[in-house]
């Protein structure tokens, strides 16, 4: 024994004392969910588009690891970012939500018939996209501020019409999915807040409601309030052989896709379906399509089982949240991952219509895959925070 | 409360259940994802496996160019050619109609097509084959191919292919015996015969074409190709080598053949060449003919008119197997052999010819009201006495059933097809009692049977019908010894190098019991008739180097109607190898017209340097006989 009693001692201490690092407060499983998910969707992606560009294979493999990069760091910020302060910020955030949203509108540029994007130098940002977080942000504010007079219709229909107005701009873009998700976000977090049962069973009756209107009742009276490839696309699942050439050809090929790589898959280079490009929109919307034929069951359960180990961590999040706006937050963005997640997935598989939803860090497209890195960042801010907050807790019991 | 302060509380129940709910709704939802790829990956994994393949694999045809045709000397009488056609694919047109017939309009001048027939020939394609490139038009100028090719962006969907066309390179020679090919019909692809044809297919319609479609027919090849969803050829993965048909050689001998044609030009009328022992036709022609080579495109419905129209002859109508004539005297032979066996006469039995025949209250006069006296067969056939045989016809009318002539008819080869190879063949008529009474009874004539109709039968004139293929039978049979021979072309399937691959036997011949005396008289008055002076065909074959018998013929068609001129030639005499049969229409007498036809033709079958009449002087013949 050469040290001293003294220096042992502080060693002891040193030891007990609960280190305030916020870098080892991450959850480091949701790391592994999101490294893992971006890592094998970049793969993926590089193996379907090696020939859509000739001369260039990797033109969409490299743009998505720079999108990914690019992510990657926005997620570390907010992780590092105390996610409460958004909360002062809250009508500059929405403000800044529908006023991106009409922009595009405004100048946005047209593809294939629709404005979604608005050219940036390198870049084209997809504002519904970036609406999703921001909206996330804004509604869990809101909230909060009227958390004593829940109960009350006036608050859900308040909350519900902050996420209408953006929902309905996104649809005239169109964009029919994004504005889903704002819908099924803003539901949760009234949801994990607490609101009655009962403004739930009233949400639920109107939104039936509603869609047997506008697709069985408007078009009956001459007004068509969706376009008809949408009206197409949302029912094609339900007969996909009534339709081959159009709609029902994507639901057909998707799964002919999934279908041909049986359990282990038919690997990159032997799968037809997406090389040949019967398999349409291979590297967005139907990249699941594209794990399921070249990896089969096992590349599928796979990613499947990465997207339950994120669902799993964003819940596991929101009830260790050290108050309720991190809570709320993490309710909307587990919403909004689920959502996304069962409605692609869905539609590849031919159980969900198609919405054009594209599947979070896994389909190539530089709005989505930084959105999507930027919620994760907010549930891993939420989850230093709360550490931070405990072990500060702790050290005062302890001193 | 827990708000007013930055920390809260632990977790509240409340907020708990709302979080188990939607952990709950997650795990039910990646559970019916799990089934359902369970379902789709490992259930159903092979059938949508394969459908994948099934995606991406494309089958194009190549065609099988039909066998060629060729003469007995292996002279290429049918042939084929290479040609382009423009086509157009279905998977690679614009998906609205607007489009499409926006690249249609395009196409329409260059093919010089309307726009609109154009939509409707491909359509008419795509229903039939789906997948596969529809011929908006076959046999373009290479012209139009480079246009298409050097404007491609402008023609999305367009090709242009290469096929293969039937070619017949001496045109109207032996039209009729080669017929023509044209596409598949829906009802003929239900047949039997058309086993393995495709829709779009082209098949023998007609002719030899037609009878040997089996051998000349080719079987398709195809390129399995893998493709993308665009329907671009992406690579090849196997491919099956067409077949091209068989090549079939004819017992025609093409210089005959062509003898035959120009010995008939001037007149619409028919011809047979036929080896008396087996059978086999030497050459077979009719007059008008065509071109069949307009059949090897898809013919136009006005040239199809033109071609069928009795106005202009019927070039489509091969006179040779369905022409139906009364035989004027060439029928002769066949009232001698039934009265001969039947007993009537004997070759040595004498009858008196006073000019004319008194029966019924109607007079039946020797053509010409010539008067030959007393004569025997012989002489009555050298010089075509009709009261000899109107007196035949007047006996066998009484004796037994009075069929006797009607029967040595059909068993002759007459009133019934001959089999030959060649579809279409006409059954021709022998008028019998029952069958004019049966009309009788039907009010489709004025009269009953009466001995005047056999009187008429036993010269070859009034409802008889008989076509020249007929004739060259029953008088095959009287040269050969008694043997009906069944008619053919086709002589053997070889490969492209001549090599006999299957030979045709000849089909079997049905003996007749005719005595050797009686058919050595028949053949001694034939010899006569074209030998002696006073023959009837004397003028023509007097000086002819090759010993001929033959029989004259003028079938009177009624008032102000010209005559129909009939020879039957047998050579070389005694022991004939060859019966040349020519008709022709408005011919008149058969010295004059249908007899030296036949002389062209003898003389280039034995390979003469002929310089004998052309035409018949009738001076000192009965030229009607």
């Amino acid at each position: 024994m050469s040290a001293s009693l003294g220096e042992q001692v502080k060693g002891f201490e040193e030891a007990a004392r609960p280190r305030l690092r916020p870098w080892l407060q991450l959850d480091p499983l949701l790391l592994i969910a999101t490294l893992g998910l971006i890592g094998f969707g970049s793969y993926v992606i590089g193996t379907a588009t090696s020939g859509d560009i000739a001369g260039n294979p990797h033109y969409y493999l490299t743009r998505q690891i720079a999108y990914g990069a690019v992510g990657l760091v926005l997620m570390f910020f907010m992780a590092r970012f105390d996610y409460s302060r958004l909360r002062e910020w809250k009508l500059g955030i929405y403000g800044a939500t529908i006023a991106l949203i009409l922009l595009t509108l405004a100048l946005g540029t047209a593809t294939r018939g629709s404005k979604r994007w608005i050219d940036l130098p390198f870049f084209k940002l997809q504002s519904s996209e970036l609406g999703k977080v921001l909206l996330i942000v804004a509604l869990a504010a809101f909230v909060i501020d009227r958390m004593r007079r829940l109960s009350e219709k006036e608050t859900t229909s308040r909350i519900l019409l902050l996420a209408i107005l953006p929902a309905m701009l996104v649809v005239l873009q169109p964009d029919l999915g994004s504005g889903m998700v704002y819908i099924a976000i803003a539901c949760c977090i009234l949801f994990i807040a607490g609101t009655k049962w009962t403004h739930f069973l009233a949400i639920g009756t109107i939104t039936v409601t509603i869609v047997v209107g506008v697709l069985v009742g408007a078009p009956a009276a001459g007004v068509h309030l969706l376009k008809p490839y949408q009206v197409d696309r949302l029912t094609a699942f339900v007969n996909p052989t009534d339709n081959p050439r159009k709609q029902g050809y994507q639901l057909r090929q998707s799964q002919v896709a999934i279908g041909s790589g049986q359990k282990t898959g038919r690997g990159p280079e032997h799968a037809t379906q997406t090389k040949l490009d019967f398999l349409p929109e291979h590297h967005t919307d139907f990249v699941f399509s594209v794990v399921g034929e070249e990896f089969g069951f096992m590349g599928a359960a796979l990613v499947l089982s990465l997207y339950a180990l994120l669902i799993w961590r964003a819940l596991r999040i929101l009830t260790m949240a050290k108050n309720l706006y991190g809570a709320l937050i993490a309710g909307g963005v587990a919403a909004m991952l689920m959502f996304q997640i069962f409605v692609n997935v869905g539609m590849t598989i031919g159980i969900m219509p198609i919405t054009g939803v594209p599947l979070p860090l896994l389909s190539y497209g530089g709005s989505s895959v930084i959105v999507t890195f930027l919620a994760v960042g907010l549930l891993q801010s939420i989850h230093v925070q709360a550490r931070l907050s405990a072990l500060a807790k702790r050290r005062e019991l302890v001193t | 409360m827990y708000l007013d302060r930055e920390t809260r509380p632990a977790i509240t129940p409340q907020l708990a259940l709302r979080v188990a709910i939607i952990g709950g709704v997650a795990l039910v939802m990646f559970g019916v994802v799990f089934f359902r790829l369970w379902y789709l990956q490992v259930l159903s994994g092979d059938k949508y496996k394969a459908e994948a393949n099934n995606n991406r694999v494309r089958e194009i045809t190549i065609q099988a160019p039909r066998g060629r045709i060729v003469d007995r000397n292996g002279r290429v009488l049918v042939d084929n050619r290479y040609g382009l056609a423009v086509t157009v694919s279905p998977d690679k047109l614009p998906k609205s109609p607007a489009k499409q017939m926006k690249v249609y309009a395009r196409l329409a001048p260059l093919l010089q097509m309307k726009a609109k027939d154009i939509r409707h020939t491909v359509n008419k394609q795509f229903a039939a084959i789906p997948f596969s490139p529809a011929i908006v038009k076959s046999d373009v100028p290479p012209a139009t191919y480079s246009y298409i090719l050097e404007n491609q962006n402008r023609f999305p969907a367009v090709d242009v292919e290469q096929l293969a066309f039937r070619k017949y390179p001496y045109h109207q020679i032996g039209a009729h015996l080669f017929g023509t090919v044209g596409e598949v019909t829906a009802p003929e692809l239900k047949r039997r015969r058309y086993r393995g044809v495709k829709m779009g297919d082209r098949v023998g319609q007609s002719g030899i074409e037609y009878s040997y479609d089996r051998y000349l027919r080719g079987k398709d090849g195809a390129r399995r190709v893998s493709v993308d969803a665009l329907g671009n050829a992406r690579a090849q993965l196997a491919e099956r080598v067409p077949k091209s048909g068989r090549q079939l050689r004819l017992s025609v001998d093409f210089d005959v053949q062509k003898a035959g044609q120009q010995a008939i030009s001037g007149d619409q009328g028919a011809f047979v060449v036929m080896d008396v022992q087996t059978g086999e036709v030497r050459a077979l022609g009719s007059n008008p003919s065509f071109d069949p080579n307009i059949f090897a495109k898809t013919i136009r419905e006005r040239d199809f008119k033109r071609l069928s129209n009795p106005a202009n002859g019927a070039p489509l109508t091969d006179r040779a197997t369905q022409g139906l004539y009364p035989t004027g005297s060439t029928f002769k032979l066949i009232t001698a052999t039934a009265a001969l066996e039947g007993g009537l006469i004997t070759p040595d039995t004498v009858l008196f010819d006073g000019g004319s025949l008194h029966v019924g209250g109607i007079t039946f006069w020797n053509a010409g009201h010539a008067t030959n006296g007393a004569l025997a067969l012989r002489r009555a056939l050298q010089v075509s006495s009709d009261v000899f045989f109107y007196r035949l016809g007047l006996d066998a009318n009484g004796a037994g059933d009075g069929h006797l002539i009607q029967r040595w008819a059909h068993r002759l080869g007459l009133g019934h097809p001959t089999g030959i190879d060649l579809p279409g063949e006409s059954a021709g008529l022998i008028p019998s009692p029952e069958w004019r009474n049966r009309l009788f009874k039907k009010h489709l004539t004025d009269r009953p049977w009466s001995v005047g109709d056999n009187i008429n039968l036993a010269v070859g004139q009034g409802d008889v019908q008989v076509d020249p293929l007929q004739l060259a039978v029953a008088y095959a049979t009287i040269a050969n010894g008694g043997y009906v021979v069944k008619p053919h072309l086709g002589e053997r399937v070889e490969d492209s190098l001549g090599r006999v691959i299957q030979e045709f036997r000849a089909p079997p011949r049905r003996k007749l019991d005719v005595n050797p005396t009686d058919r050595q008289a028949i053949l001694d008055g034939l010899r006569a008739a074209a030998s002696q002076p006073g023959g009837t065909s004397y003028p023509v074959f007097g000086n002819f180097k090759i010993p001929v018998a033959g029989k004259t013929g003028t079938a009177q068609k009624g008032a102000g109607r010209a005559d129909q001129s009939w020879y039957v030639g047998l050579a070389p005499y005694p022991n004939p190898r060859y019966v040349v049969v020519a008709t022709l229409e408005h011919g008149g007498f058969g010295v004059e017209t249908a007899a030296p036809a036949v002389r062209r033709i003898m003389s280039v079958l034995f390979g003469m340097k002929d310089t004998g009449p052309t035409r018949g002087s009738t001076a000192g013949v009965n030229p009607f006989g």
